[in-house]
């Protein structure tokens, strides 16, 4: 047997797909050494910033695979660190055999209508990591002293968002939102949420759990505003037809509570509306087109306005471009083989460099798909690996994160991270709660002690 | 008896390797898996051995007789989509 060197990979973003990749490298192969990279003092990605609050137990995933990554004892968290700002992609490269890109589609896509900017109209994704608590959003402010909001997308975050508005404090109490959203949320005067697709109830993204969940909202009624043939389950999959069945239940239900959420379909919004604020959302009506991309929404005419004083627009998170790689601008997503991140002139590897998640395949399916997605990118690495394709780095990670903390970094490891995560679990328990969230940098840092 | 996986299934899979009689669908290597809502389990094969329970990250899978009331729907959710993934 020849003596194995050790391969040293660095990931940059601690989700879900960063961690699968983690534990598939660090499982798969002995002599591999992980360090996970994240611009955040916590780990966990959307799973703590963009899970619901009060879908906490989804979370539960990050502690099972992080331990676990633990547990090889050749894995180093490396929070509050900003790869592209506090280090670049070629230190990296100086410092590791290779790196996996996993950070994600942090950025909102746009309506491209009028008035969208307008004080009031924010995207999902901002909103979701405000009552996350996320560090970039503790000082975002909503209005909920009107009575509607309108929020624009029929996806799960588009649900999310609708759930968190109508809720109210009692519920929202026991999950583990954010302090400063739970205070806002409780004086908030929203009774009604109107949800606007532009397509049909089969063709909305909502998936079958957040539908059944609808049934059991206590004191919200939910209104499926639908013709009868669009909740027809003829030629569905099974996924399909059980979902339509649940509307159907919906639609069919007794009105009795004092909030509500309509769920409006064939509705596209064209423009939002007000005088320095959101007053309201202009809508056209809608029919729908098979042709062979599939089903898609012509806009037939008949205006509608909406007054509503506050709109959510959740039609999709995008990833940004990353500083010294190429990015797919159609896609939104970087261009790859296999997750081997590719030229995309020549169409050839890159050396050395990976990408997993939502930055690879784009923003689309649950915390789940992940796992065979990472698992993909690390057996390309693996390959690569033993094939001698990566080549041998001038410093071993130590130095650069050594180097990192002379510079000054207030660099979060395993342990900073394991007192966040106590103090948090400690202060929720004191309130009946999960976990209470430090939502600050400073907060973090302080916790971690660094 | 069976066990039923509950709605806060992640898709992570890892019931999916360890059950031993294939009793969960959509396997990730089976078409409907990509756009799965969730897993389920068939509980006409299910041979109630507990390992996916201890395997689920997220505590997503549950006897079936101990389901919580907010979740006892899953039993019937689980049942109907491996019906008509036999069918």
């Amino acid at each position: 047997m020849t003596l194995a060197k050790a391969l040293n990979v660095a990931i940059i973003g601690a989700g879900p797909s960063g961690l699968y990749a983690a534990v598939e490298l660090l499982t798969c192969c002995a002599h591999a050494t992980v360090d996970i990279y994240d611009r955040l003092p916590a780990l966990g990605g959307l799973v703590r910033y963009g899970v619901s609050p009060d879908h906490a137990r989804r979370r539960a995933v990050t502690d099972v695979y992080e331990r676990r990554a633990f547990a090889t004892g050749r894995y180093r968290f490396c929070g509050n660190v900003d790869v592209g700002f506090d280090i670049t992609h070629e230190q990296l490269l100086q410092h590791y055999h290779a790196v996996i890109y996993s950070s994600g589609a942090a950025g909102d896509r746009s309506l491209d209508i009028p008035g969208e900017k307008l004080p009031g109209s924010h995207a999902a994704t901002d909103f979701v990591a405000w009552y996350n608590g996320h560090p970039d959003h503790v000082e975002d402010v909503y209005n909920f002293a009107c009575e509607r909001a309108v929020v624009i997308g029929n996806g799960n975050v588009a649900l999310d968002a609708a759930r968190m508005l109508l809720l109210g404090p009692e519920q929202l109490a026991r999950t583990d939102i954010a302090d400063h959203a739970l205070r806002a949320l409780a004086s908030s005067r929203i009774t009604e949420v109107v949800m606007l697709g532009r397509r049909g109830p089969a063709q909305a993204a909502f998936t079958l759990p957040e539908l059944l969940e609808l049934e059991q909202l206590p004191d919200i009624d939910v209104v499926v505003n639908a013709p009868a043939f669009l909740l027809d389950d003829a030629g569905l999959n099974a996924t399909q037809s059980m979902r339509l069945a649940v509307l159907r239940r919906l639609a069919q239900r007794r009105l009795t509570a004092n909030k509500r959420l309509e769920l409006r379909f064939l509705r596209s919004p064209v423009a939002i509306r007000g005088a320095g604020s959101v007053a309201s959302v202009i809508t056209d009506s809608t029919r729908l087109v098979a042709d062979d991309a599939g089903v898609r929404s012509e806009v037939t005419g008949e205006q509608e306005d909406i007054t509503a004083g506050l709109v959510i627009r959740a039609i999709g998170y995008r990833a940004r471009p990353l500083p010294s790689l190429p990015f797919d601008k159609d896609g939104n997503t970087i261009p790859h083989h296999d997750g081997r991140v590719s030229d995309p002139v020549t169409g050839r590897s890159l050396p050395a460099v990976y990408v997993a998640g939502w930055l690879k395949r784009g923003p689309r399916g649950v915390i789940g798909s992940n796992k065979a997605c990472s698992r993909e990118t690390v057996h390309s690495l693996l390959q690569d690996w033993h094939a001698g394709a990566l080549v041998q780095p001038h410093y071993d990670p130590q130095t650069l994160t050594m180097q990192l903390k002379k510079g000054g970094a207030r660099l979060v490891d395993v342990h900073g991270w394991r007192r966040i995560d106590l103090a948090e679990r400690q202060q929720g328990a004191q309130q009946g709660r999960s976990r209470r969230k430090l939502c600050t940098r400073e907060a973090l840092l302080a916790a971690a002690g660094v | 008896m069976t066990y039923v996986i509950v709605g806060h299934c992640i898709n992570d899979s890892a019931c999916v390797d360890v059950c031993p009689v294939n009793c969960i669908h959509p396997r990730p290597d089976e078409t409907g898996f990509a756009t799965a809502d969730m897993l389920y389990i068939d509980p006409e094969l299910c041979v109630d051995c507990n390992a996916c329970t201890e395997a689920c990250p997220i505590d997503a899978v549950m006897s079936a007789d101990k389901l919580p009331p907010e979740l006892a729907h899953y039993a019937q959710v689980n049942a109907e989509y491996a019906r008509r993934g036999r069918r």
